[in-house]
């Protein structure tokens, strides 16, 4: 009798993983980033309202700040610019943008059109950021510590919710 | 991930770039664009993929073995960036053993089984069994 | 109106599912005939309005009625009529109501043919059946129902995702459901032999035709999808180890193994409960992939929109008929045991190492599609397993399989006598290897170890499989149906084999960017592109390139690759060209324009690849040949005289 229970055993738990596969399936397809808690990766990037400057890592080192992927190209971004815009508005923390395979002309008009809640915007045409990141699309906002290190990084646009819930809650009381 | 489905068929994917004088070096490349997972269509290679930052991550790897990186440190980088899910083929590693070890294991065990099976029924055959008739084209 | 008819005809065929179920399984409880009686009006009927369903949502979609949602969203007014048609399975909700419809062709192909069984076992068979509608049919009814409608109704459709206008894949879902839901025959079969606390040698002799014939189909359902992607994809492969795959691949290894242990359990009543385990597995694993495909766990390109709220109504469903099945299986199984006898030589013996092997890889390619789920669900990060895994884990079990194969089809039942074939076997084998070093090393250069290896081992199979059937012709002996489709299913078996070794060693190709009149050179062959022009079909528009092929001078192709811009999705598809010979296929992609004129393009020389899918076509050609070996009818009819003749077996109500 024992030996006839098992494929009823086996199944049982094949069922309890696929139970536990469907709770975690919306997140599916985002990549867990080994990034988080480590320090960022240093950058070193043409800025895109001024030729003769450079963005880099060092620039918001000792404070808390956003760094913002996105592109001309993309979709989802224009459905979170509004949020970025707002965070700019409440003016907590810097967001460093980083315009991700683009021409330097289009992003420009973009923030035109739009407003720019960048502090300071990156260009990154080939990626090289990007892929120093593990960006896997647009948009990705990290959130970077004073010393650096990512605390959090969300992929896809930010909502308020996401504002609220996972980088507010983040920032230490004297910043809020 | 949309752009995935509608890209289908090796746009982007073609990759232009000049192979490699070395064939060894060029078969190094080969073997890793096959074996990185591109990031954002997630069941193609960076090899196969279309989208634009499959391009990018096989340059990376172009200048990575350029400048002088073992396959097995490239893909250490792009596993600090990316994480574990970008390899097609499984690390060796304490978690990733029994996946590795597992066919060699079931075939163990299916032959011991095969074996037992086998001892039990040989021992019941009696010599007086009569054979068993083989009708025409019955098998 | 018509929709609502549809919906209508959907919900009275749960019904008489309903009643096919209960009066299946409740009549011979009870020994009611009048119960039992019902059953197979129920499945006609079920039958009927399964139809119509199918019918209003084909005409649906013909007359462009996007009203309904379903329509809208994959169809649209430039969309050809036979996409049209083939549009009511590419998305989640149609391919529903197709799945239904294939179950309710089975259960009545098997009402039809049930006149040599018992009449309780046959109810109970159907019942099972109609148990399995009823899920598919509540499901469909309650998550996803192709005839909601749309209000305000769109002027236009959204249009089929034209990766699916094509062909090949039009027909790979009827093919490759007829045989996934063939299996679930077997199970019925499975089940009812559980239930009634019996499973004996003829209990096999009548599950084994229903098996091949859905093995036949899924063997036919796969090779279509593969060859699809050979073509459409772009990038010359045909098979990725993506979990969609898998999860047909897996039923289908199964299956296999299943209709070798049928054979066994049919002519020795051996195997019972190894038997009774693979044909609850067999479909248990067919709606393993169902779910996976539908529910969001598995990131695939294959995969339809992903709604976890469905995934958690078939998991439901799944671990209701899996674990009843199974739940019956430790009830019943102990009882299975049988006290015949056979050699380490015997029929026996290399069919136990078949099943044994066949599950392994069964197993390994399972492992490996779960794992990174469990991985994720243990909390243990995570996993990812590729090609790179698959390969030569599938490839422990497979080859020492096909080695055992060649000898294994001299084995006699019980003792084996294989002294008697000992010239057969080495001779064929020294043939095999022979002809394997002149291919390798003659028609192809040396490439690794695997190409003499396998093409030896493919060979091997081929000649052995011939080695019967001829030795019977020459005697003068008749062949019976079952003996002609083994050795012609095995022979096939031999060509994909030769196939996807050839194929995997030899294939060269190359990545470049030309431009007009350039050419490269790949093996033998010369490629020149010549140019391109521009291109409109009916719901797209692009450019087509002309690519000449040259051997040893002369023009041996032209090949037109196409890149196609389907206007109302706004995407891009590639259209390889594909120029095909028995012993190798050309093969040209066309990228992008990267400027100065020149194209980016993508050149393979693939040899031997059309054996992949002769041999598919071959061994699905055996599989029906065998399953309708007059054998198995003249069985029944026999039941069915020695029922007559005065058993008391119903009353007659």
């Amino acid at each position: 009798m024992n030996r006839f229970l098992l494929p009823l055993g086996a199944f049982a738990l094949l069922a309890l993983v696929l139970a536990v596969g469907l709770k975690n399936a919306p997140e599916k397809g985002v990549i867990v980033s080994p990034l988080v808690g480590k320090q960022g990766p240093a950058y070193d990037m043409p800025d895109l309202h001024d030729v003769a400057r450079r963005v880099t890592s060092n620039d918001y080192k000792g404070s808390w700040h956003l760094i913002n992927v996105w592109g001309s190209w993309c979709e989802a971004c224009r459905v979170e610019h509004p949020v970025l815009l707002a965070i700019q508005g409440e003016a907590r923390l810097p967001i460093v943008g980083i315009d991700w395979r683009d021409e330097e002309a289009d992003g420009l008009a973009w923030l035109q059109q739009r407003g720019n809640p960048y502090t300071r915007v990156g260009v990154d045409k080939e990626s090289r950021v990007a892929i120093d990141y593990g960006v896997t699309g647009a948009p990705e906002t990290f959130l970077v510590n004073p010393d650096g290190v990512i605390a959090y990084k969300h992929v896809g646009p930010v909502t308020p919710q996401i504002w609220r819930e996972q980088i507010l809650a983040r920032l230490p009381a004297s910043t809020q | 991930m949309l752009a995935c489905l509608f890209l289908s068929g090796s746009c982007a994917a073609i990759d232009t770039s000049e192979p490699f004088a070395d064939p060894k070096l060029q078969a190094r490349y080969l073997v890793l664009t096959h074996e990185l997972r591109c990031v954002q269509c997630q069941n193609e290679s960076i090899a196969d993929s279309p989208v634009e930052i499959a391009a990018d991550l096989r340059r990376e790897v172009r200048e990575k073995i350029s400048s002088g990186m073992s396959n097995q440190q490239i893909r250490e980088l792009m596993v600090s960036r990316y994480g574990e899910y970008i390899l097609f083929k499984p690390r060796w590693s304490a978690r990733n053993a029994l996946l590795w070890l597992a066919p060699g294991l079931m075939l163990i065990g299916g032959g011991i089984v095969g074996w037992r099976v086998l001892r039990r029924r040989r021992a019941l055959l009696t010599d007086d069994d009569t054979p068993l008739d083989e009708d025409a084209g019955q098998r | 109106m018509l929709p609502e008819l549809g919906q209508f005809a959907m919900i009275l065929a749960l019904l008489l599912a309903m009643a096919q179920a209960a009066f299946g399984l409740v009549g011979p409880r009870f020994a009611n005939s009048r119960y039992m009686g019902v059953v197979p009006f129920a499945v006609a009927g079920q039958f009927v309005f399964t139809c119509l369903a199918l019918g209003i949502l084909v005409a649906a979609f013909v007359n462009f009625d996007f009203s309904v949602r379903y329509v809208a969203e994959n169809s649209n007014t430039a969309l050809p009529l036979f996409y049209r048609i083939a549009a009511v399975w590419g998305a989640h909700e149609g391919s529903l109501l197709l799945w239904i419809f294939v179950l309710s062709l089975w259960t009545l192909a098997v009402t039809l043919r049930s006149r040599g069984l018992p009449p309780s076992f046959a109810a109970r068979v159907l019942g099972v059946l109609g148990l399995l509608s009823m899920g598919f049919l509540l499901f469909t009814l309650a998550t996803s129902n192709p005839f909601a409608r749309l209000a305000p109704a769109l002027p236009d459709g959204r249009d089929l995702n034209p990766v699916l206008q094509d062909f090949a894949l039009a027909i790979h879902p009827p093919m490759l459901y007829t045989g996934y839901v063939g299996l679930s025959v077997a199970f019925a079969f499975a089940c009812a032999a559980m239930i009634e606390g019996k499973l004996d040698q003829t209990w096999a002799r009548w599950t084994r035709p229903w098996t091949t014939l859905a093995w036949a189909f899924l063997t036919a359902g796969i090779a279509l999808g593969s060859w699809w992607a050979y073509y459409e994809l772009g990038w010359g492969g045909f098979w990725f180890w993506d979990p969609v795959e898998n999860a047909s691949f897996m039923p289908w290894l199964v299956a296999t193994a299943l209709i070798h242990s049928l054979a066994v359990t049919d002519k020795r009543g051996l195997f019972k409960s190894w038997t009774l385990l693979l044909a609850i597995s067999g479909f248990s694993l067919s709606l393993l992939g169902t779910f996976l495909v539908r529910s969001g766990v598995l990131v695939s390109v294959h995969s339809f929109a992903a709604d976890p709220a469905r995934g958690v109504f078939i998991l439901v469903f799944l671990i209701a008929v899996i674990g009843g099945a199974l739940v019956l299986y430790a009830w019943r199984a102990p009882l299975l045991k049988s006290q015949a006898g056979f050699e380490l030589t015997s029929r026996e013996s290399f069919l136990l190492f078949n099943n044994i092997l066949l599950i392994i890889a069964a197993a390994v390619v399972f492992g490996g599609t779960m794992a990174p789920m469990l991985s994720d669900a243990l909390g243990l990060g995570a996993l990812s397993v590729g090609p790179q895994y698959f390969n030569p884990s599938f490839m422990l079990p497979i080859l020492p399989l096909l080695g055992l194969l060649s000898v294994g089809m001299h084995a006699g039942w019980k003792r084996g006598n294989l002294s008697r074939s000992r010239r057969a076997i080495l001779g064929t084998l020294a043939l095999a290897m022979a002809l394997a070093l002149a291919i390798t090393f003659g028609a192809y250069d040396y490439e690794a170890v695997l190409m003499p290896v396998g093409v030896a081992l493919a060979l091997w199979i081929a000649l052995s499989a011939l080695v019967d059937p001829v030795d019977r012709l020459r005697r003068r002996l008749s062949l019976s149906a079952g003996v002609v489709g083994m050795s012609v299913a095995h022979f096939g078996l031999a060509m994909l084999v030769l196939g996807i070794t050839v194929v995997s060693s030899a294939t060269t190709e190359r990545d470049i960017a030309l431009t007009p009149g350039q050419s490269v050179a790949l093996g033998k062959y010369v490629f020149r592109f010549e140019g391109i022009k521009s291109l409109e079909g009916p719901n797209y528009g692009g450019v087509q390139g002309k690519v000449t092929v040259l051997h040893e001078g002369e023009a041996a192709h032209v090949l037109l690759p196409e890149k196609r811009n389907y206007w109302v999705q706004q995407s891009t598809m590639t259209e390889a060209a594909i120029g095909a010979r028995w012993d190798r296929d050309l093969f040209v992609a066309m990228g992008e324009d990267v400027g100065k004129g020149a194209w980016s393009l993508r050149l393979q020389v693939r040899p031997m690849i059309q054996f992949v899918w002769l041999g598919a076509i071959i061994m699905m050609l055996g599989g029906i040949t065998a399953g309708v070996d007059r054998r198995y009818r003249l069985a029944q009819e026999a039941l069915v005289r020695k029922t007559d003749a005065g058993t008391p077996s119903v009353s007659a109500a």
